[in-house]
């Protein structure tokens, strides 16, 4: 029987253990966090259909109720050679390569091991960390969860401005990618404001919005004729702080040709992703590192689960942006390749 | 004393001097008003001293190229310094020798004519004509490094060389040939009458051993001898070469206290001709390094605006640059290539230089200046805010009164403008700032961005002190009017190019960082320091490019393995911040954290 390890207990990584144990393979599955889908658990709703992020997590969460699973959490892999690389001796049976994992020998590697969001500091312009209304996406999702939005003073906040394609789309910054679920995610957030601040005005600024998947399309046109969200086309060039601790930003509205400024209680960043600094360590120990640090499949259009080095598969938003669905979706698929592999 | 083939030689110094006679009264002639009031004012000063002591180091003994590689230095003060005593010795020679006068060529040819009209046998002459040989070796050993040069330029601190058109390749042709033809003629002058130093007759006694004695020979050979001295005189001022004269008129220009102008002016006329070609300036610039683009180089832009016809070519090259200043800092002739590139620039911006642009500058208000000091944190340092709160908490911990005068508001500086040939619209900012700082009756300007930095200590000519932010804080410390607690952190310091090799503030950056942390050296710093890839000055550079540029300086700064990188530009800070994992900071950020309150 071969030994499988699995690294990353997100939602690919789950999802393709739990696939394998229901086909009696036994598999050991990594996590770096003390929790298993903490990508996911830090969510309040999710889009399209505003679907509970717990009880998502908690449907994933329970897949791992298998004996063929074996999860490792608060384990940190840092570690991933195969033997040809290594230059160790102990090769199976059937030849094939084995991997060493940390110190461990496995014949099979799923690397699963996500993303990262991209630290909003490196735009220094826009003011995160330095003034007080400004927050990432991630804080804004927080702040949902709670039911608990606030400005810089703790009060209800009047405005809200969100903006999108921080990290993502920048040459500046060194991505060129566009993250793909910033502009649905902005969109739901701002849904999400006016629900619990019927009396809050919203602004999402966009260089264009990409409405691609089923039902963002119609949450765009809800939010601007049910919840009156404001679209701006147009980036923010700098922010600035004011003496009541709320956020003066400066862009330029492309449609009308216009510069503008704003004063906003909270400006969110909607921050892209990047690779993981997981992803980025483990794919280029084992030679497969792609742009910006992300795993490499072997072809994107019909071995997307493969790599290049035998016996290891990659699987999730390891190898680009992806949304929870897709992720779910490749994680399925590495475990098919996987279970056709032995 | 005459002979037939003296006249390529005479038609060939005729030639020289009546072009450049001419080329020099018309460069004259287009001085501006600024440059000619600064001759009639300086010209009976004592200046021409150092003029000279400067033409004797520079022109003649190429000191600067010494420094930048002393195989270099030596091959160019042989041929130029060698060749100047073979001139000089040659006239001393002749005078020794004819007594009651010559003909000025006659140096030039003396051992042909030695053994053929009577001579007065000073006892002095064995011993000039042996140094003459000995500066003629000397001359040869300097060919002999510029030929080794052409193939290998590396053992003379070049990795690459300039490529030249073809008159400057056939003047080469003749200047290379000058020599060795001369050693020639006098061998087989020597060959037929024993005369010359140890040099000559050894070769004319290799001359008589291979029966190489005629007449005819000889003739020939001080023909050649004067056809190649006559061909290299005649393409002097139309090639490179015309350096050797430019070069003294430049330097004593200079000392007279001219500068280049908005336009092109005379003075930018002789900085195009006295650039000898060289090509140092290509193995530091950052375009040619990371980006291996090796044509828009100093020496090339010189170049494409002498060559008129390629006018376009001159544009295309001006904007192609970071001007980080890193050519002009190792320009063995000192020419300052940033003016003459916005010349070129401000040349091809008139179709866009309109006034009329800035209507809005009168709508702006302008606030009472509360304090003393003015601080302007430039349009930089407001998309890095941690650098102008920073400077706000230093300000206040050191009890300094005092106004940010483009917190609201903001109007440039004028100077990114200005960089890109905008003249007009530059000057109307810069009206506007001034007019601020005026009514403000601040007393010192302190500001956080270089760029700023530079253009208010050249462009503005404020009547009130003008300070970088490193610079006061620099001076706080040294006060004691603020303090600051040490840490354990180890720092590498960036030189901003706008900083350092522009306004030559170096040290007081490093004493700020030296206060508060252990400041590591790094191996290209100071005047050599590396362009961050991200200044203004360039405007047809891509991102990808200047990542490259950026990633070049990274890589110097993080050799050390320092725990944060600083710096004292916003510019430079964003360009790093974005690209590596190791804090990078400003040096007010730096003091901003470690003050300790009173």
């Amino acid at each position: 029987m071969k030994k499988i390890a699995i690294l990353g207990a997100g939602p690919a990584g789950i999802e393709a253990a739990a696939v394998l144990a229901a086909n009696n393979c036994p598999v050991t599955l990594f996590e770096k966090e003390a929790q298993p889908l903490c990508n996911i658990t830090d969510k309040a709703f999710l889009f399209p259909n505003f679907a509970d992020a717990n009880e998502v997590a908690a449907s994933l969460r329970a897949k791992l109720d298998n004996p063929n699973i074996t999860l490792r959490c608060s384990t940190e892999v840092t570690q991933l050679t195969p033997s040809y690389i290594a230059g160790f001796q102990e090769e199976s049976l059937t030849g094939t390569p084995v991997w060493k994992v940390n110190e461990e020998l496995y014949d099979i590697v799923l690397l699963a091991t996500g993303y990262t969001p991209f630290d909003a500091h490196r735009k220094e312009e826009l003011g995160y960390g330095i003034y007080p209304g400004v927050h990432t996406s991630l804080e804004m999702e927080k702040m949902i969860k709670e039911g608990n939005i606030v400005n810089s003073l703790g009060e209800k906040p009047k405005r809200i401005v969100f903006l999108q394609c921080v990290g993502s789309r920048d040459e500046k910054s060194g991505n060129h990618y566009c993250s793909k679920l910033c502009c649905v995610t902005a969109v739901k957030q701002a849904i999400e404001v006016k629900k619990q601040l019927p009396d809050c005005e919203a602004y999402v600024f966009y260089m264009d919005l990409r409405m691609w998947g089923q039902g963002f399309e119609e949450m765009y046109r809800t939010a601007q004729q049910e919840y009156g969200v404001s679209f701006v086309r147009g980036r923010i060039s700098e922010a600035g702080g004011t003496f009541d601790g709320r956020v003066q930003i400066k862009a330029e509205d492309t449609l009308l040709g216009r510069p503008l400024k704003m004063t906003s209680d909270l400006l969110v960043l909607m921050v892209g992703m990047e690779a993981s600094k997981g992803t980025r360590e483990l794919a280029t120990q084992c030679r497969i590192c792609g742009e910006y640090g992300f795993a490499q499949s072997k072809d994107p259009h019909l071995h997307d689960c493969q790599s290049e080095a035998p016996g290891l598969f990659v699987a999730g938003a390891c190898k680009r942006p992806m949304t929870l669905t897709d992720s779910v979706n490749d994680g399925r698929s590495a475990a098919y390749e996987i279970l056709t592999s032995l | 004393m005459f002979s037939i083939f003296v006249i390529p030689f005479c038609l060939g110094v005729l030639a020289l001097l009546v072009i450049s006679v001419i080329k020099y009264y018309n460069w004259i002639k287009e001085f501006d008003r600024k440059q000619q009031t600064l001759i009639r004012k300086n010209i009976l000063t004592w200046k021409f001293l150092p003029a000279i002591w400067e033409m004797f180091r520079e022109c003649l003994l190429h000191w600067r190229i010494t420094k930048h590689n002393a195989l270099l230095g030596y091959m160019h003060r042989s041929l130029a310094f060698g060749w100047f005593l073979l001139i000089v010795v040659g006239f001393v020679q002749a005078l020794v020798a004819y007594p009651n006068g010559h003909q000025f060529y006659v140096g030039i040819f003396f051992n042909y004519f030695e053994p053929h009209y009577p001579v007065s046998h000073s006892p002095a002459l064995p011993f000039i004509a042996n140094l003459m040989d000995a500066l003629l070796l000397y001359v040869f050993s300097g060919l002999t490094l510029a030929i080794v040069k052409k193939f290998w330029s590396k053992p003379l601190g070049m990795k690459r060389t300039t490529r030249h058109n073809l008159t400057d390749r056939i003047a080469k042709a003749a200047l290379w040939s000058i020599f060795p033809a001369r050693l020639l003629a006098e061998g087989a002058t020597s060959a037929l009458y024993g005369n010359g130093g140890f040099l000559v007759v050894a070769m004319g006694r290799l001359m008589q051993a291979v029966g190489l004695t005629s007449t005819v020979l000889e003739y020939n050979l001080w023909t050649f001898y004067s056809l190649a001295l006559g061909v290299f005189f005649t393409l002097m001022p139309f090639t490179r070469y015309m350096h050797i004269f430019t070069e003294v008129f430049l330097v004593y220009f200079r000392q007279l206290g001219l500068r280049d102008s908005d336009s092109k002016s005379g003075y930018t006329m002789f900085e195009l001709s006295a650039c000898s070609r060289c090509g140092i300036c290509i193995d530091g610039c950052p375009i040619n390094r990371e980006l291996g683009v090796t044509d828009i180089q100093g020496v090339y832009l010189l170049q494409a605006i002498r060559n008129k016809d390629l006018r376009n070519r001159a544009e295309s090259i001006a904007n192609m640059c970071m001007v980080c200043g890193r050519c002009s800092a190792e320009c063995p002739v000192g020419i300052d290539l940033e003016p003459v590139r916005r010349q070129v620039r401000t040349e091809y911006a008139k179709g866009i230089d309109h006034p009329e642009g800035f209507q809005y500058l009168k709508s702006l208000h302008h606030f009472n200046a509360l304090g003393r000091v003015a601080y302007f944190g430039g349009c930089m340092s407001h998309l890095t805010p941690g650098i102008t709160q920073a400077m706000e908490q230093i300000f206040q911990a050191a009890g300094q009164s005092y106004w940010f005068m483009d917190q609201e508001g903001s109007v440039c500086c004028g100077r990114p403008l200005l960089q890109q040939g905008l003249v007009r619209q530059a000057q109307a900012l810069r009206d506007r700032n001034k007019s601020m700082l005026k009514k403000s009756n601040a007393t010192m300007l302190v500001t956080s961005c270089p760029i700023c930095y530079q253009s208010f200590t050249k462009d503005y000519r404020l009547d009130i002190p003008v300070m970088h932010h490193s610079q006061y804080i620099d001076m706080l410390l040294k006060n004691g009017k603020i303090k600051v607690e040490r840490s354990d952190m180890r720092v590498t310091y960036h030189d901003p190019c706008e900083l350092g090799r522009g306004c030559g503030v170096y040290d007081e950056p490093r004493h700020v960082v030296a206060a508060t942390a252990t400041l590591l050296p790094t191996q290209e710093e100071r005047e050599k320091s590396l362009c961050c890839g991200f200044n203004l000055g360039n405007t047809s550079i891509d991102s990808e490019q200047q990542v490259l540029i950026r990633d070049a300086a990274l890589r110097n700064l993080l050799e050390p393995n320092p725990d944060m990188i600083a710096t004292a530009c916003p510019m430079c800070k964003k360009a790093m911040t974005r690209a590596n994992n190791t804090p990078v900071s400003d040096i007010a950020e730096i003091i901003a954290n470690q003050l300790i309150e009173k």
